[in-house]
């Protein structure tokens, strides 16, 4: 519908302000209505394209409605176009007037020529009139049936169209099983995408309320459709094709022969010069493969370039589209792009929004190999004209220097920065010096000398001002003029507007006065009695905090503010790994160019098709065949985990990355096999779980104290649950939540490691010992597994992640506790029955 | 699926504008012009092709200085829409000849016609140039693409902001010559956009050619084309992707890191003989797109030196060197370079007979400009600006200044030495001898010397 009845927008002179300009139209427009003079037509088209323009520019022609009508008997087509635009744009603000169209819009409908009948037939659904719907079961009907495709092809969307209107009139005429029918047999592609699109909306939206709906729903994800839509995808346009492997990325192949032959059938959709088409392909191949490390690294690896390709070409808007889903793949594998750095590079007219994404893309795939060159680019961009991007440049760097193990020259780098005079240089730099002296201090001594140089007075952004008295407290004993700075900066103390500088100072100036008392101590008094009086609560109360704890005793106020510090070993990530795999699995959608998940920016009804990770999520409590589906998924969402595990190996193997997706049978099988495993693992235990807990419970509430179990005293040793039961979500849960509690290195027997061929040997072993595997993975040498166990009738949880390296011999263990007390016990426990696994 | 679609001019005002499913509330083009005029409150930052406001997401493309614009409240694939977008705007322009604000409000009409085709109830329908014949009835109002503003030789090559290659052709594909008579005629265009960065001390860091074949056939009957390329043309870089200079150059095989074609195109014998076979479809349409990172001979040499000249004075010295055959010649070749942020003065000093040549320093944002109408190949020039400072520079003034970058159009020259080596038409008649054209243009996109 278009412009604003009422346009809001102040006209241009140029543009006509309306009303008499309207009453001029109408006047003429009545007068060529009954006229049957040669070249009328031609006087009326003139007089319609003048209506469509002030329709366009926002005008309110509608009370034309009436004439424009009179004048639609007309022959000439480009007049009837014009004139169905007009209708479809004002027949809702005129639901009375629009019946005088239905006449000739009805009867346009059994035209001769099958365009008049498609082109009348599609306004005839677009007039969106809730009492003339009674109108349009009819022509679509026939319409259904035409023999030609563009009718058909209208028709289709014009079921929509009236389901949109009158959902109850559509379902009622069985529209939608018609639908069905062409969806399979129609001969034209485009009849077939449009009932695709149409049956998905509708079946969609009925699915929350009729169960049956959303069983044909799911009915159009079974195989014969996939197979049968697949089979034809070259004959579809290149937006059907899409359509269509959105469709396939739902489906779920019973074997993986079925996964190699979809990959194989599509291979070539990866050199379409249409960048959708290109990607709609690659989340078909990311989603088949989440379940198959391997295999799916291979994809990583065959994308890549085609990506690239479509990054550099096309229009800067289609490259940012397409850049923004290579760096949610490059955030979650970097390792397989850690060669291609160079694409990362930013050119030097590129937009912000395409520079930031390459600098967070640079960060990711720093490695031992390329940090050299990738620093020393970036630092080039400090110098950059655009400032945010210059910052943003050296917090990149920064970055870099806390993820890597050799920093060395990084460290090097960035105290160039602070020399290089520039404020926010200085200030970027500042903040990142801090951040790297939490995670190295023993770089402290270089980085110590470098700061003292700098002079107060010019640094002024908060944060880095913040940075650098935070500096000053910390490591004062080495730099001779802390105090005094310190004191300086206290003096000025009505001057600083900024609280978190004030809270800072107050801190700095404590831990100083600890370490070097005479100096400090004026200051001290001073930052006390300024801090006090300030207006800010959160410095009033610091302060007063500071006093009384000085007053109470000095060691233990030394105890508070300055303890011992334990280097930061890992910043903590913004986003969580839930919310990253959501976007993932919503690739190719808005939801990866906002790096948000689509629930947080729209509203449920328009969340579409795309919306499967909704349900799936919601299956993960409940019976055990539910926990089949959440146990994979468990899998999927840990892939990434695993692939860093075997990502050497991989890489190695996965140069052939050719067209051919045939795998060793063996390793697909072994994945399958593990995956039942797991399955079995989980499916039984759990009901049985339930049923005990359910009894004992009933016990208690009788109160008939079981045989003494729980007044035994507890034994010195540990004694686990034999069917514990955890369900994959809360694993996961718990494993984000809970600390590490015990971290330690393990050797393997040789008889243990010649026995752990496949990951399920050691979960059948391991399933002996009370110890239940709840995901695994890996290929030899590297294997991972994610272990739990239940402490006896509690249900306090262990968790274990084990990394076992076959041909060093060694296990990786990280155990994490709800009841902390009794991790060592249990670590002992773990440890002894990994002791054993090989031993007849 | 999108909602609407509408073209708005620079200045914001509605030219088209269709509504498909009236779900987006009223006046959705004046919250995303006023969006993207606004996007920063310093205006230094450009709005993201993407955006989403009050649930409403915004999708963008400029092409000549128009937005082409739709909307939808459901999460869709982003490509999807903007690929369209750029489409719906090439089908657009396959009608009218000449895609200008004018052409558009001469057509309007035509327009609503061809976007009713296009979209249906915000989902595709078809944007062939040629299935869209059938349902079209307007005759175009064709625009003289002369009387439109004076645009520089290489304009030709040039749409949006990003230096877009179109072609010089501006003829409709439905409108009737004067003559009544059609012309019979085909054209190829190579174009090979450029991205170099040389490191201070003049050594290549990064360098890539994004190539396209263009194609724009007005050939009746619509006969099979072959395309045969070099022969010795190999896709894939073997080993992986890492850069790797030196192992390939000079010895004469064009090594394509990677391309991809439009559906048309039949690769059945691309194998063996590097020949493409397609039926073209009628308008403008990208025959294949491909991207190489081999080394090639940069044509252009940058040579940069700035040094401090006294009390608050500094010299910049820029020598530009054609590394091409003297038979070619670079059109509209504009050289920039920002200089330290305190200079307040900049005399400039061009070697003497030089023509064609403008100077500029643009004083707002410090920055050098210097324009060369045409370049040689073989020739150097030279450039002597004398720069004069608010203020004293602290540390390394080479640190505050520069890049130079450049910018340039190379007609008739491609720097991959990827060919067309023959264009076929199969037709019976022996005297059917249409006209092909086939052309090759170089541009730069990202051409920059770091000092």
């Amino acid at each position: 519908m278009a412009p604003p009845a009422q346009s809001q927008r102040s006209q241009s002179p140029s543009q006509p302000s309306g009303k008499s300009e309207v009453s001029d139209l109408k006047l003429q427009l009545r007068q060529l209505a009954g006229s049957r003079a040669p070249g009328v037509d031609d006087s009326k088209r003139e007089l319609f394209k003048k209506v469509i323009s002030y329709m366009t520019i926002g005008i309110d022609v509608s009370s034309l409605f009436g004439e424009m009508v009179m004048c639609s008997a007309t022959s000439d087509i480009v007049l009837k176009k014009m004139c169905y635009l007009y209708v479809g744009n004002y027949a809702k603000v005129n639901p009375d007037l629009a019946l005088l169209t239905i006449n000739f819009l009805q009867r346009d409908c059994h035209d001769q020529d099958p365009m008049i009948r498609g082109l009348a037939l599609r306004s005839l659904c677009s007039l969106r009139v809730a009492n003339l719907v009674e109108y349009l079961v009819g022509p679509l009907g026939s319409g259904l049936k035409d023999s030609n495709s563009y009718v058909r092809m209208v028709a289709v969307i014009g079921v929509l169209k009236l389901y949109h209107i009158s959902a109850s009139t559509c379902v009622d005429a069985d529209f939608p099983s018609t639908l069905k029918h062409l969806l399979l047999n129609d001969s034209d592609t485009q009849v077939v995408a449009n009932c695709l699109s149409a049956l998905q909306e509708i079946w969609s939206a009925e699915a929350s309320t009729s169960e049956e709906a959303s069983r044909e729903r799911e009915a159009l994800i079974n195989k014969p459709v996939i197979y049968y839509l697949l089979n034809r995808i070259k004959e579809f346009s290149e937006w059907a094709q899409c359509l269509v492997l959105e469709l396939v990325t739902k489906y779920v192949p019973s074997e993986s022969s079925e996964i190699f032959d979809i990959m194989n059938l599509l291979e070539d959709r990866l050199q379409h010069a249409n960048g959708a088409v290109v990607l709609a392909t690659v989340k078909v191949f990311l989603q088949l493969t989440l379940s198959m490390t391997d295999v799916h690294q291979q994809v990583y690896e065959r994308i890549k370039a085609p990506l690239l390709t479509l990054v550099s070409s096309g229009s800067p808007e289609q490259s940012y589209a397409v850049l923004s889903h290579l760096h949610l793949l490059v955030m979650r594998a970097p390792y397989v792009f850690s060669s291609d750095y160079k694409h990362f590079y930013c050119q030097y007219n590129e937009p912000s929004y395409v520079k930031r994404l390459k600098l967070e893309m640079l960060t990711a795939v720093a490695n031992e190999s390329n940090t050299y060159e990738i620093v020393t680019e970036l630092c080039e961009y400090a110098a950059n004209v655009d400032i945010p991007i210059a910052r943003e440049s050296i917090r990149a760097v920064g970055k870099i220097a806390l993820q890597q193990y050799d920093v060395n020259a990084i460290v090097d780098r960035l105290l160039q920065f602070l020399e290089m005079e520039k404020d926010y240089v200085t200030a970027e730099a500042l903040v990142l010096v801090k951040d790297l002296l939490r995670k190295y201090p023993q770089w402290s001594h270089d980085c110590i000398a470098v700061v003292g140089n700098i002079s107060s007075k010019n640094v002024q952004e908060p944060k880095a001002k913040a940075a650098l008295i935070w500096m000053l407290g910390e490591y004062s004993q080495d730099m001779q003029d802390a105090p005094y700075i310190l004191e300086s900066l206290v003096e000025n103390w009505d001057e600083e507007h900024s609280a978190e500088v004030r809270l800072h100072l107050l801190t700095a100036v404590m831990k100083c006065f600890f370490k070097r008392p005479p100096e400090t101590q004026s200051a001290l008094g001073a930052a006390l009695a300024a801090g006090v009086a300030d207006f800010h609560q959160d410095v009033h109360d610091r302060a007063l905090f500071y006093y009384r704890i000085l007053r109470y005793n000095v060691s233990v106020a030394e105890r508070v503010v300055n303890p011992p510090k334990q280097a930061v070993s890992v910043f903590a990530d913004t986003q969580s790994s839930e919310i990253k795999d959501r976007i993932f699995d919503e690739f190719n959608s808005l939801s990866v160019l906002y790096q948000k998940p689509s629930y947080m920016f729209t509203d449920k009804e328009h969340r579409g098709s795309l919306e499967f990770a909704d349900e799936l999520g919601n299956l993960s409590i409940g019976e055990a065949a539910d926990n089949v589906v959440s146990s994979q998924r468990v899998e999927e969402n840990d892939k990434d985990l695993l692939l860093t595990t075997t990502e050497k190996e991989e890489t190695r193997g996965s140069s052939n990355n050719g067209s051919a997706y045939n795998v060793p049978y063996d390793s697909s099988t072994s994945v399958f096999a593990s995956q039942t495993q797991i399955e079995s693992a989980i499916s039984n235990p759990t009901t049985a779980g339930h049923s005990q807990q359910a009894s004992f419970g009933i016990d208690d509430l009788l109160g008939l104290g079981m045989p003494a179990v729980p007044n035994v005293p507890s034994p010195p040793q540990l004694k686990l649950n034999t069917k514990a039961a955890l369900d994959p979500s809360t694993f996961q849960q718990k494993w984000r939540q809970l600390p590490i509690a015990l971290s330690q290195e393990l050797s393997l027997s040789p008889q243990a490691v010649a026995a752990l061929t496949a990951p399920q040997a050691l979960l059948r072993h391991m399933q002996s010992h009370s110890i239940h595997c709840i995901a695994s993975g890996g290929q030899s040498p590297n294997f991972k597994f994610f272990f739990f166990a239940q402490k006896y009738e509690e249900s306090s949880n262990y968790l274990v992640e084990c990394i076992i390296n076959t041909s060093s011999g060694k296990a990786q263990v990280k155990i994490k506790a709800d009841d902390q007390s009794t991790s060592q016990a249990f670590s002992t426990l773990f440890e002894s029955a990994l002791s054993k696994f090989g031993t007849p | 699926m999108i909602s609407q679609f509408f073209v708005l001019s620079q200045r914001g005002d509605n030219i088209v504008f269709r509504d498909y499913r009236g779900e987006v509330p009223k006046g959705s083009a004046e919250i995303f012009f006023r969006k993207v005029k606004f996007w920063k409150q310093d205006g230094q930052e450009e709005a993201p092709p993407i955006f989403n406001v009050d649930g409403v997401n915004y999708f963008h493309v400029k092409v000549v200085g128009l937005f082409f614009v739709a909307t939808t409240r459901v999460n869709v694939s982003p490509s999807l829409v903007l690929e369209l977008l750029q489409r719906v705007a090439r089908v657009i322009k396959d009608y009218l000849g000449v895609l200008s604000e004018d052409s558009f409000r001469k057509n309007f009409v035509l327009v609503y016609e061809l976007l009713d085709e296009v979209i249906d109830f915000g989902y595709v329908q078809t944007t062939s140039t040629e299935v869209l014949k059938s349902y079209v009835f307007n005759e175009p109002i064709v625009v003289d693409a002369a009387r439109l503003q004076p645009l520089g030789p290489a304009a030709i090559f040039m749409q949006g902001n990003k230096r877009m290659p179109g072609t010089a052709i501006t003829k409709s594909v439905v409108a009737n010559e004067p003559g009544g008579r059609k012309r019979e005629e085909i054209f190829v265009d190579i174009i090979e956009k450029i991205s170099v960065t040389f490191s201070s001390s003049g050594y290549i860091l990064t360098s890539e050619i994004d190539g396209t074949i263009q194609m724009k056939s007005y050939l009746t009957g619509n006969p099979e084309i072959r395309l045969a390329l070099n022969e010795d043309l190999s896709i894939g870089r073997g080993g992986g992707s890492v850069y790797d200079y030196g192992s390939s150059y000079g010895a004469g095989a064009v090594i394509l890191d990677d391309c991809n074609f439009h559906e048309s195109v039949r690769l059945d014998s691309f194998d063996m003989d590097r020949t493409l076979a397609l039926v073209p479809p009628d308008g403008e349409f990208p025959v294949m797109n491909y991207r190489m990172t081999q080394e090639f001979k940069p044509p252009f040499h940058i040579n940069c030196l700035i040094e401090e000249a006294g009390h608050l004075k500094a010299e910049v010295v820029l020598k530009i060197r054609a590394e091409f055959p003297s038979n070619i010649t670079a059109n509209t070749v504009v050289v920039e370079m920002p200089l330290l942020k305190y200079t307040i003065r900049a005399s400039f000093e061009l070697e003497p007979g030089a023509v064609g040549q403008r100077t500029d320093f643009k004083e707002a944002n410090k920055k050098l400009e210097w324009d060369l109408k045409k370049i040689v190949g073989g020739f150097e020039h030279t450039l002597r600006a004398k720069l004069t400072f608010s203020q004293e520079s602290h540390g390394n003034i080479t640190k505050e200044a520069g890049p130079v970058s450049m910018t340039f159009t190379i007609p008739m020259y491609n720097a991959s030495r990827l060919q067309v080596k023959y264009l076929q038409i199969a037709k019976k008649s022996s005297s059917y001898n249409p006209y092909r054209w086939v052309r090759y243009v170089t541009q730069a996109n990202s051409y920059v010397a770091r000092i």
